[in-house]
Order: structure tokens, then sequence, then C-alpha cells
């Protein structure tokens, strides 16, 4: 257990979470992939700040931020799917395309 | 005196909740007798639980088509394993089987999983009913999480500490009850609905044919209602050291107190539960968040205006 | 033992994390992406922070609960019950994916990290909170503000009936049109 091998499990969070979030179609299913992409972020958090910094709070406050960042993305999220839902009953990212320039 | 109990505890705790839970049902069954108008002879009452036990045992299990069995077991298996994890902070006496440095948090994220089983068993059965069952414990359970840990959040500022000995260490003068009532109020109704009973019930209602639970027969039903019911047990246990003193009280050693604590708020709990109806989970929502929510904040406010005037941080 | 524990709680958080994009079943899905986050919470206990470790469980069991509501109400095929493909654009988000863990993890292993500057704090729990009240009291306070911001948001983006329809362009209706009754326009 080293700070090496934390941040090499983080990478693979991130690296799966963000293939998640690029793959899906459905608006839903991305917002999981970026949830799984955060989760990365609070073990890498965890990490340096035990292995690195543990003297400080920093580390515990980054965690505080991505997990409060997460509560939002997701509501956040859901509140956009169902505005688009109710105005034009699409659920997929490839039929979302009002901002397509 | 170490902290904390010793390991055989661990063993015995299990046991001893489903003491109590035997208990209360054999009580609720004797105040269901006498609120239906055919009161229930004692004798009958005390051996209910163990015949609906041994009945629901060599029951037939029940399969549904097309149903996610693996996400049921686990949601069945989870609700009473939330219980007895949430337990082991609870102080019997005056050291719990686990002094956590975090044990209000502990608990809180222990029987939250509650959350997650009853949904699951909801979903795993294949059966509308059952998820609407389901659904109902989520709509409630948004309701009732935010006054519930307004109340924890309340006893931690009045003990300033988030270690439930602390809490109990703090009430060995005035119990908690008296300077925060109305997060004691919130805490008792927040037990009531995340274990889904009494008013509380319509997840398992009879007008959805039992909702989440609709679909389960023998074994499973078994583990899922004593799950309910240790929830509960262990829930109203916790306001013991919460607001009620814990183990402190003169005469009796500490951990008859709690027995004594515990048994009362259950008592208290099981003949309210026969003189209410079921309450509809919008107006439960509506009452939570417009009347319960700001009241506990205010009372939350109050308590750290008085731990601020008491000479602020220790 | 350390070792054993964190490979298998490792193990756990990827391996379900992969799964999540692999299962048919939304709430299988779901639970999946939960049981990657306790995963993530056990190995953030281990590292000593009980309180941030606890704070994850609690809030994730309650957000997936959340979310598969939600994913059941915006998939087309909820349970999985026939097999269909939801992905696109499969192979370059699978290079892009891959050049980000090369890049993640040759950085962590390829770093030259500063040796550890000094301990814990005998109690991180109580270090965070009173760190949250002085040194990062901007930090609470900018998070507090952006969840009230985000809470008046997206009940504005997600409710169908806002009080102009209930109550009229005038908002001179003596009482709203709703179906069901109860809450402010009761």
């Amino acid at each position: 257990m080293n700070l090496q091998a934390f941040l090499v499990v983080a990478a693979a969070l991130v690296s799966v979470g963000l293939f998640g979030a690029l793959t899906q179609q459905s608006i839903v299913m991305v917002m999981m992939g970026l949830e799984l992409l955060l989760n990365g972020v609070i073990l890498a958090a965890a990490a340096f700040w035990y292995f690195l910094a543990p003297s400080g709070t920093e580390g515990q406050v980054l965690i505080v931020i991505v997990v409060t960042a997460m509560a939002i993305e997701m509501a956040a999220g859901f509140a956009v799917t169902t505005a688009i839902y109710r105005a034009k009953r699409i659920d997929m990212t490839d039929d979302a395309t009002e901002l397509r320039g | 005196m170490s902290a904390v109990l010793p390991l055989g505890w661990a063993v015995l705790l299990p046991v001893l909740l489903l003491a109590v839970t035997w208990a209360v049902v054999a009580a609720d069954v004797l105040a269901a007798g006498r609120a239906g108008g055919r009161p229930v002879p004692w004798t009958v009452a005390a051996l209910t639980p163990a015949r609906e036990a041994l009945r629901l045992l060599v029951g037939q299990r029940r399969r549904a088509v097309g149903g996610d069995e693996l996400l049921r077991g686990i949601g069945g298996a989870v609700l009473p394993l939330a219980a007895l994890l949430a337990a082991v902070v609870l102080p019997l006496g005056l050291r719990p089987v686990a002094d956590l440095g975090v044990g209000i948090v502990w608990f809180n994220a222990m029987e939250v999983f509650a959350w997650a089983a009853v949904w699951l068993v909801g979903w795993g059965s294949n059966s509308t009913l059952s998820l609407i069952g389901g659904y109902r414990f989520v709509a409630q359970g948004l309701a009732w999480e935010l006054p519930h840990m307004f109340a924890l959040i309340t006893a931690a500022v009045g003990a300033q500490s988030l270690r439930v000995t602390d809490v109990v260490a703090a009430q060995q003068g005035l119990w908690f009850v008296v300077i925060m009532p109305v997060a004691f109020v919130a805490f008792l109704l927040s037990v009531a609905a995340m274990a889904f009973w009494g008013p509380f019930g319509a997840p398992v209602g009879r007008d959805v044919a039992g909702g989440a639970a609709a679909e389960l027969g023998g074994v499973d039903r078994l583990v899922f209602v004593t799950g309910r019911w240790l929830l509960l047990v262990a829930a109203a246990a916790m306001a013991v050291p919460l607001f009620l003193g814990g183990g402190h009280g003169p005469w009796l050693p500490a951990w008859a107190w709690v027995l004594v604590k515990t048994l009362a708020v259950l008592a208290a709990v099981v003949a309210l539960r026969h003189r209410l109806p079921t309450i509809r989970m919008e107006r439960w929502t509506e009452f939570s968040l417009v009347v319960l929510t700001p009241a506990t904040i205010a009372q939350a406010l109050v308590v750290t205006l008085v731990a601020l005037g008491e000479g602020g941080l220790r | 033992m350390t070792t054993a524990l964190f490979v298998v709680l490792a193990a756990t958080a990827v391996v379900a994390g992969a799964l999540v994009f692999r299962v048919d079943s939304m709430a299988r899905a779901t639970f999946l992406l939960l049981l990657s986050f306790l995963a993530v919470a056990g190995l953030v206990l281990m590292t000593g922070l009980q309180y941030v470790g606890l704070v994850i469980v609690l809030m994730m069991v309650i957000e997936m609960v959340v979310m598969a509501v939600f994913m059941i109400m915006y998939m087309m095929n909820p349970a999985g019950l026939m097999s269909m493909s939801m992905f696109h654009n499969t192979r370059g988000a699978a290079v892009i994916a891959a050049a980000t863990f090369v890049a993640l993890a040759g950085g962590a292993l390829l770093v030259d990290w500063p040796v550890r500057g000094g301990s814990p704090a005998p109690d991180p729990t109580m270090a965070l909170g009173e760190s949250l009240m002085s040194g990062q009291m901007l930090t609470m306070m900018t998070l507090g503000v952006t969840l009230f911001a985000t809470i008046v948001g997206t009940v504005v983006l997600a409710t169908g009936r806002g009080r102009y329809d209930r109550l009229g362009d005038e908002l001179d209706a003596p009482a709203s049109d709703d179906r069901d009754r109860g809450g402010v326009g009761r």
C-alpha cells in the first residue's frame, strides 16, 4: 500500500469513467460515467492527503468539494434530462442537437 | 475499564436485539388485539413471533418470473445487516461494541442502507405493486432523512462530539430530551418511518397488496420482516443514548437503565402505532419538508447557541 | 493483511466500475456503481479518514437509489430484458480512455513524489471541522451558495407547471387548477 498503488487505481477509475461518459448514448448513463470519474478523484485526493501532506486538511476539504460537485452534477443533470424530455421526448445524447454549431 | 465491550459481545449483540424484537412483536400483537376489540391472551402473544417464524421457515419460497433474484436476495439480506451494523455503536450500559469516533455518522450511514434494501426488494420481485412499494419508500425516505439528520446533528452539537459515548457522558446531569424536544420527536418519527412501520407503512401497505414485500414468501419474507423489526428496535434504542441519558440513572446499573429506557421508547411507539392511521406519502412529504425540517433546523440553531453560550468549543 | 484488503477493495472498485457499462439491467448498473463507491469509501477509510469515508457511504447510497429511480424513468430498456447496444464511438473513446490511463498511471509511477510531510492530526474529523470553520470558511460558504443555486436552478428546469400555469398570467386566480391538492397551490 503506497501512493503509486492508490494513484494507479484512481487512474483506472478515471479512465473507465471517461470511457463510459464518452461511449454511452443515454444521458443518464453519461452521468454514471462522470460519477465514476469523480470517484477516482476522491481516491486520489485521499491518497495525496495520506501520503504527502497528512498534517494539513486540504485533502479532506478537496474530498468534501468533490462530493458536493457530484451531488450538484447529478441534480443538474437530472433536471436537464427532465427538461429535455418534457420538451422533446428524447433521452439520448445523439438526439439533443440544439447547440450543434 | 476500557471504552468498548469485550469482543464476545459482537456475537451477543444480535441475540440481544432479537430478544428485544421478540418482546416488541409480542407487545404489538397484544396491542393490535386490544385495538381490534379482540384481546389476545399474553401467552398466545408471547409465542406468536416463534410461530410466525417457524411458519415462514417451512413455507414455500416464491420466485418471480423474470425477476432479478440476485438483487432481491441482496436487498433482503441487507435490511437486517444494516440494522445490526447500525447497532454496534449502541452503548449497552455505558460501553458499546465499537466505540467509533464518528459513531453517529456510522449509525446514519448504516441505517440508510435500508433505502437500497427496500427498493431492491421491490424492484427484484418483478411486480408492479412491489415496485410501487419500493418507490413509496424512497419518496418517504427523502422526506424523513433531512429531519432525521438534523436531529442527530443536534444531539452531536449538544455533546460537541460525534462519539456516542461522549453524547451519553454529556447527559450525566440533564437529559438532552429536555433541551432538544423537537429533535427528539423528529427522531422518533423518523425511526418509525425508517422501519416503514405504523403510520409510515405505505411501502408495504394493504392498498398495494403488501407493496415491496408482496412477492416474498417463506424464508425471504422472514428475513425481510425480521430486518424491518430489527431496524425499528435498533433505531429506537439509539434514542436512549442520544436523548434519554443512556445508562445514566439512579439505583439500577447502567445496562438495566438502557434496557428499561429502550423498552419504554418501544412501548410508546407500539402504543401510538395502533392509534394512528397510515399517512399518505405526499402529505407526510409536505409536512416533513415544510414543518419538520425548518423546526429541526431551528432546534439545532438553539442548541448551538446554548453550546456557544456555555463557553464555545471545549 | 493491509495489502490484501487494499487489493480486494481496489479490484472491487475498478471491476464493479467497468461492469457498470457492461450489464443490461439498469438497476444492476446503478448498484454496481454503488459497489464501486463503497469500495472507494473503504479505501478512504483505510487512510484513516473516518468521517469523510462514512459520508461517502451515506451520500452514495442515497444518491444511487435516487439515480436508480431516474434510470428506470428515462431508459427505454431499464430491466435489460432485451439485449441492445447503447454505445456510440466505442473505438475513439477506448483510445482516449487508454491514453488517459497511460498518462495518469505513468505520471503516478514516474514522478518523483516528495517525502511525506508531517503526520495526521490526532482527530482528522476535528481538524476538518476546524479548518472548514476558519481557514476554509470561504470554501464552505461557496459550496453552500452553489448548492442553494443548484436547488433553485434544478427546480426551475425540472418543474412541469410553474406558478403562471397554475395561477394564470396575472397570478390572480383564486385557486390553482392543479389536479393534486397540497403544496403551495392548495
